[in-house]
């Protein structure tokens, strides 16, 4: 059973500034770590290939410092990791984004399963995992949060929805995205650790993946990012006064004005 | 626009969808259509009387269920027959799974989660604004050349028009065509979880509570409050973690994302892993008898005083109304 995960490096803190001079994300001093929801993707990985044997590759775009992510994925006990990095690749859009994981996967065949995090901690958009399942003409699962069953090219999982759980069957090979409830990730092992230190992250561009040039990056994005801002804080904050029974009356009085009960 | 229906029903967003296509359609003076893929689907001339021109209704027991190959090959269809400029759908869990294949398969762009859609009439531009980082910060998102524009929108964020009877559109009926459209996975059953059924992500009135309230007992406070209001009830990670309700209740980075009118947080400190699910909510009461708790920043009213007063107090009044 060979798995690929895909996981995209985020800042480790949702709390990032806009530079007031150059309407851009203030990235300084802030720690970047592997997306929260692409751990539970690569422990998934690395539990199916403890069952049913084979090999679980890692695959990440982003600039040269990512492939610490990918470090620390092999400490967590995967086989492999890619670094996809190339200039060419920056400012792409989800779509662009897709289609050049995408040709690392095709590169990467045969794989019996991609495994994406539901979505990133940054972008928030949940839509790179569906997309690649389109461009490489697979089947796709959302929102798994349990793989019942693997066996003669079928999957059976389970997967959340609004109002219960749905159990889905497909075909293998497939691409599913993961929520949190699937597994808990493991820390990383000291042989982890000992692997992570001399796992050579081979590094794919635009040559090595074959690609037009223009169909990646923002050169090869449908979207545009026109405006950055950050949202207005425009509570009132008022804090009543007085004793308790007055501000539980001011209040009951306010929301009555506002509509809300 | 992507009319979603679950079981047979048309789903609360889509009313939202219909208002703000609204008026996204009469600024470029064109029509607003819905795509209603279903089976056996009620309520469907209500989409007339809440604002769309023509409804392209798609009925086959095959699609009763919503499997996500059989919408994504049958819209993509539709969009490449009709072309329609701008093509909207709701930011729930069945809209963020398949509408990002309909655009990569067109391909065209798409932007997900949208609270905000305007129109640069000039440049006939669909202005789509974001939240990323959590909330954090907002993004003005545009698709210059592709077509269709596409976003999805999150629920809640637009309110719905009065529905007018005697509004006049069309119902154009497709087949559905079997042998063109195939799925590839299946769904081999569906288990109705009674505790996931509390829905906060789309209750309008949510009353959260935290630590504060220190032990499993009292949350039956909260449980009062909110059935007194008609509310859900939400929970922090800290409360969900001390196994006082289940994690379905949670609400935070690692929980759930809410955007009620009404939110209350009562014993909660307002932790960062918090507030980043619950601040774009439309009005929000902390009861909190620290002064300096965060969650009075994000708070539109604040009352200090110990919550084992203030709630009784404020079931009481609240029911006497």
């Amino acid at each position: 059973m060979n798995v690929v995960v895909c996981l995209k490096q985020v800042p480790g803190t949702t709390q990032v500034k806009i530079d007031p001079e150059t309407n851009t994300l203030i990235r300084e001093g802030i720690e970047n770590i592997i997306n929260p929801f692409d751990t539970y993707a690569i422990e998934e990985g690395v539990r199916l290939r403890e069952r049913f044997g084979g090999k679980v590759t890692v695959i990440s775009m982003g600039p040269p410092q990512t492939e610490a992510a990918l470090k620390e994925a092999v400490s967590l006990g995967v086989d492999e990791g890619i670094l996809l990095s190339d200039p060419a690749f920056a400012g792409a859009d989800t779509w662009a984004t897709s289609r050049t994981l995408s040709m690392a996967l095709r590169k990467l065949e045969p794989y019996d399963l991609v495994i994406c995090g539901r979505q990133t901690l940054d972008g928030d958009t949940g839509q790179v995992g569906p997309q690649l399942a389109e461009m490489l003409c697979l089947p796709f699962v959302a929102y798994v949060s349990q793989i019942e069953e693997i066996a003669d090219g079928e999957m059976r999982a389970r997967r959340m929805v609004e109002d219960g759980y749905e159990i889905m069957g497909s075909p293998l090979p497939a691409v599913i995205t993961v929520v949190k409830e699937i597994n808990t990730p493991r820390l990383p092992s000291l042989r982890g650790i000992a692997r992570s230190k001399s796992a050579s992250i081979a590094v794919w561009g635009v040559k090595e993946l074959n690609i037009d040039p223009g169909k990646v990056g923002m050169a090869g994005s449908f979207t545009r990012v026109i405006r950055i801002f950050s949202p207005q804080q425009d509570r009132r904050g008022e804090i009543f006064q007085g004793d308790l029974e007055s501000q539980v009356d001011c209040l009951v009085g306010r929301l009555k004005d506002d509509g809300l009960v | 626009m992507f009319a979603e229906q679950r079981n047979g029903e048309i789903r609360g967003v889509v009313y939202e969808l219909l208002a703000r296509g609204r008026g996204l359609a009469d600024a470029l003076q064109t029509e607003l259509s819905a795509v209603c893929l279903g089976h056996e689907v009620g309520d469907v001339n209500n989409l007339i009387a809440h604002g769309a021109d023509k409804i392209y209704l798609v009925d086959s027991p095959e699609l009763a269920n919503n499997q996500e190959d059989l919408l994504t090959q049958q819209l993509v269809e539709l969009i490449q027959q009709h072309r329609p400029e701008i093509v909207l759908a709701g930011a729930t869990a069945l809209g963020r799974a398949f509408v990002p294949r309909v655009a990569a398969a067109l391909p065209t762009g798409l932007s997900a989660d949208c609270i905000s859609l305007d129109i640069d009439a000039e440049k006939r531009l669909l202005l789509q604004t974001k939240p990323t980082f959590g909330g954090n910060i907002m993004a003005v998102i545009t698709c210059p050349e592709a077509r269709p524009q596409m976003a999805t929108v999150r629920p809640h964020v637009f309110s719905r028009r009065e529905s007018d009877g005697s509004r006049k559109g069309e119902i154009i009926t497709v087949d559905f065509k079997r042998e063109r459209i195939t799925s590839r996975t299946k769904l081999i059953d569906f288990v109705e979880e009674i505790a996931e059924t509390v829905r906060i992500e789309e209750a309008d009135v949510i009353v959260a509570g935290g630590r504060g309230l220190e032990k499993a007992e009292n949350f039956e406070m909260l449980n009062e409050l909110a059935s007194v209001m008609g509310a859900a009830v939400g929970a922090t990670r800290a409360v969900v973690d001390e196994g006082w309700v289940a994690y379905s209740h949670q609400i935070g980075q690692t929980g759930k994302t809410v955007y009620p009118g009404l939110y209350i947080a009562v014993g909660i400190s307002g932790a960062l892993q918090h507030t980043v699910g619950m601040q774009t909510s439309e009005c929000i009461v902390a009861i909190n008898d620290d002064p300096n708790a965060p969650i009075f920043e994000v708070a539109t009213y604040g009352i200090v005083g110990d919550l084992f007063q203030v709630v009784p107090l404020l079931i009481e009044k609240l029911k006497k109304r």
